[in-house]
């Protein structure tokens, strides 16, 4: 059994009660206002119901959610940012993240830094099991429904109708079905930072399926801006809480993974309209994926989840990056926490006490000592992402357990081109060289 | 839509004078002006030939976003990269998949320019020029492609030249010089595979030129013509938009916002007003030129409480949020209870940089829309301000 010691981020300011000996002492009623069984079935939440577009053409801007005039502002980002603000307002946070310091780092990359001394606690640390990616919910653990119900936002749930609806109040039914909910993260690494927490009564395990991934790329096309991502770290790859949670918030200026350079490797079968491309990164310090495409927002889904169900079955660690309002998903395959455990990974980076998941593999890195961040340079960010990506070996063995799972094929690789590349003028003699004399033909 | 046309065809009127749609008329190319200092960052003059290319009407696109005329397989990283140049205010080159109202994609050279203020340097318009490729080039494997034109010979009249090679064919249809550099491509094994628009396509040197020059000749045009007026601009920034004035980033993302609201800067002498919304200029009645710069207080009059500005002042010392009613006056004099929110607005350093303030008139209080009560939306104008000015000032851009 592998396991790293850390100290885990306070998401909720009822987590550092949910050691098994308060839990004991709880037993008997709570009134606490949480989302367990003792008080949710009788409380009423704020709902958000969202128009289900699972089945429906996956549309260019022209039909988003602005009449091409003037894009406003969507629907559910009012709702975020105005309730996310109110809760600013109400204490709730431990810090004000937007007095924490950021900067783009200089280079090729872009990489963000910011210094937050107040996100890490000074605890002793806990042990985290994270040679399984796969582990069952365990009750006496810190769970979600432990949460207050003043840190969640409202409900986030498919609609039948025609168009999303909000409601400030309304009761919740357990036997209508099991609420997802909006919750905020009272450590947070930006502002607007949520937790998107699918059937939360139903206590599901951090791992990924299809519906839960479904619920999460509603959620990013929902908010319709290019700058809000939702991301998801499986255990073994930096989740400390096990129990089925998407983390989400707003960053304007755009991820260094997002504006790496792709090469197309495989794509599903069927007619060209309706095909999943899916790409591998270039010249980025981690190897990962890119799924895009499909005709209906599940095409794209059910790629990536099927790839995921896969990986987590074969026991490696992931994180997903959903990018451009749910268009762009990024598989990252990482190994750093088993490099952690075996002692594999340099004692200086381990002190920068960062921790890679999907936010910080795609460049956004929260830092906690004022030196590291006066010296935080690209070099340090790419030295710290090399010991995350898998080698090429093992890269091409998930590549074959995602073309499987997600029944794909193997295309062959050509660089989708970047537009400031240079190519040297060829002459006609090269060209004669190159091809075989008896091919060509003039006309 | 009316008042927005009339205010767009105003603005860009003001700045070139009413004669410069026709000199623009004149040019044969295809391009667009936008302006990122209206909601939407909209186009406000659209060419002949862009509307042919496009076939649109020109009612139909003056107002609206260049993203509509993106689709489904236009390249996402490609359009974020042209986002990227809009908020860093530079000049930048980019091949892009566009579509016609009809609904057909089509490949095209994009090149983009800011058009500076000569006064205070701040950015007036984006002039787009789109430069259709003819030519597709298919490209596969290690041999890349490009084809060479010679210019002397583009003149020259066109000599088509076809190579077929056993495996592939490759077409042009437009001009190239023999003895020159031809086309070559390497071959992809998927030969079956059909024509389509996805493949990414590069332009050649003589449409980059095309471009180029279009962008040369609108520039004149819009020097010569600001002349007219007085208010000159630039193709080049000189001197820095200083004074408090934001950048076209942060214009344009603001802009996003409906609601009626000030952003006043917290670290000049006696916080003056940087941005103003649409909704506050239709609320108060004062067009913006007469709002940016000053402090707020002259919303203020005979009848308003000095408590409460004091209540206000001290919040803002204090680096507080609040939330008042106060009593303020319209530009025609007539007046209105409005109900306030303050807040204070951290840049990327972490310290205050802006005061944000959201004005709601006390008659419209307690409209609810959709769920979202007006007090929420005041809270969501705060949040979106925060993410913007945090975001866009965190600084170095890179390569």
């Amino acid at each position: 059994m592998l396991t790293i010691k850390r100290v885990p981020t306070v998401v909720s300011n009822y987590q550092e009660n949910g050691s098994s000996e308060d839990l004991k002492s709880k037993a008997h009623g709570c009134g606490r206002n949480c989302l367990g069984n003792c008080c949710l079935p009788a409380s009423n939440l704020p709902l958000y119901v969202f128009k289900n577009a699972e089945h429906e053409r996956v549309e260019g801007d022209i039909h988003g959610s602005c009449n091409g005039g003037c894009p406003q502002m969507s629907f559910l980002n009012n709702h975020l940012l105005g309730q996310w603000e109110d809760r600013m307002n109400r204490g709730l946070f431990r810090y004000d993240v937007t007095s924490c310091e950021t900067k783009v780092i200089q280079g090729k990359y872009g990489f963000i830094a910011q210094l937050n001394e107040g996100r890490h606690l000074k605890k002793r640390p806990t042990e985290f099991r994270i040679d399984k990616v796969l582990q069952p919910f365990d009750e006496n653990k810190f769970n979600f429904t432990k949460v207050g119900q003043e840190e969640v936002l409202f409900r986030f749930e498919p609609n039948k109708g025609k168009t999303s609806v909000y409601f400030p109040s309304s009761p919740v039914d357990l036997e209508k079905g099991s609420p997802s909910v909006i919750a905020i993260n009272v450590s947070p690494i930006e502002y607007g930072h949520v937790l998107l927490i699918p059937r939360l009564p139903d206590r599901l395990p951090q791992r990924i399926d299809r519906d839960s991934l479904l619920l999460a790329l509603h959620f990013a096309k929902e908010a319709s801006d290019p700058f809000f991502r939702v991301a998801y770290n499986s255990l073994g790859a930096f989740a400390t809480i096990n129990h089925l949670h998407f983390q989400a918030y707003y960053l304007a200026v755009p991820f260094p993974i997002e504006k790496a350079p792709t090469c197309r490797t495989m794509s599903s079968k069927g007619p060209y309209e309706t095909r999943v491309v899916v790409s591998k990164l270039l010249n980025y310090p981690v190897r990962g994926f890119v799924f895009e495409g499909g005709c209906k927002l599940h095409d794209l889904c059910d790629a990536v989840a099927s790839s995921c169900i896969s990986l987590q079955n074969n026991n490696i660690p992931f994180n997903l990056l959903i990018s451009d309002r749910g268009k762009r998903i990024f598989l990252l395959p990482q190994c750093y926490a088993e490099k952690q455990a075996r002692g594999e990974v340099n004692q200086e980076l381990l002190d920068t006490q960062v921790n890679p998941a999907a936010w910080e593999i795609s460049g956004h890195m929260v830092l906690k000592h004022r030196k590291d961040y006066d010296e935080a340079s690209e070099q340090y960010a790419l030295r710290l992402l090399a010991e995350v990506s898998l080698s090429e070996e093992r890269f091409q063995e998930v590549k074959q357990l995602v073309r499987e799972a997600a029944n794909l094929q193997s295309d062959d690789e050509y660089n989708i081109m970047q537009q400031e590349a240079r190519y040297d003028p060829v002459t006609t003699a090269q060209v004669a060289s190159h091809l075989h004399q008896g091919c060509l033909v003039r006309h | 839509m009316e008042p927005q046309l009339g205010l767009i065809e105003k603005s860009f009127d003001l700045r070139y004078s009413d004669l410069v749609r026709e000199a623009l008329d004149e040019l044969p190319d295809c391009f667009t002006i936008t302006d990122p200092c209206i909601c939407g960052h909209p186009i406000v003059f659209a060419s002949k030939g862009f509307l042919k290319m496009v076939g649109y009407s020109k009612d139909e696109v003056i107002g609206r976003n260049g993203r509509i005329f993106q689709g489904p397989e236009t390249d996402r990283r490609s359009v974020m990269e042209i986002r990227e140049a809009i908020r860093e205010e530079r000049a930048m080159e980019i091949s892009l998949l566009n579509y016609r109202k009809d609904g057909t994609p089509f490949w095209m050279l994009f090149q983009m320019c800011p058009v500076f203020s000569k006064e205070d340097g701040r950015v007036i318009n984006f002039v787009g020029v789109q430069v259709p490729i003819l030519r597709k080039l298919r490209l596969s494997g290690n041999g890349i492609v490009r084809s060479e034109m010679s210019l002397r010979d583009a003149g020259n009249g066109a000599r088509e030249t076809v190579f077929r090679c056993c495996r592939r064919e490759v077409c042009s249809d437009s001009i190239l010089e023999l003895g020159r550099v031809s086309c070559l491509e390497s071959v992809s094994s998927n030969d079956d595979r059909e024509v389509d628009n996805n493949e990414p396509c590069e332009a050649s040197e003589l449409e980059k030129t095309k471009a180029g020059t279009a962008i040369s000749n609108i520039l004149s045009v819009l020097t010569h013509y600001s002349e007219l007026t007085g208010r000159l601009v630039c193709r080049k920034r000189y001197c820095l938009s200083g004074n408090g004035q934001l950048g076209a980033s942060l214009n344009i993302c603001l802009g996003r916002i409906k609601q009626s609201f000030v952003l006043t800067d917290a670290l000049s002498p006696d916080m003056p007003i940087v941005y103003a919304s649409e909704g506050f200029l239709k609320l108060t009645g004062y067009a913006r030129h007469e709002v940016l710069g000053r402090n707020c207080r002259f919303l203020s009059g005979t009848d308003t409480d000095p408590t409460t500005q004091f209540q206000i002042k001290e919040c803002i010392r204090s680096q507080q949020a609040c939330t008042v009613r106060i009593l303020n006056y319209r530009k025609d004099r007539t007046s209105f209870w409005n109900f306030l929110h303050i807040s204070p607005v951290r840049n990327a350093s972490g310290k205050v940089a802006f005061f944000v303030g959201i004005q709601i008139d006390d008659r419209c209080k307690n409209q609810e829309t959709n769920g979202l009560s007006p007090e929420m939306r005041q809270l969501s104008v705060v949040g979106a301000v925060k993410v913007a000015v945090r975001s866009l000032s965190m600084g170095a851009s890179t390569s």
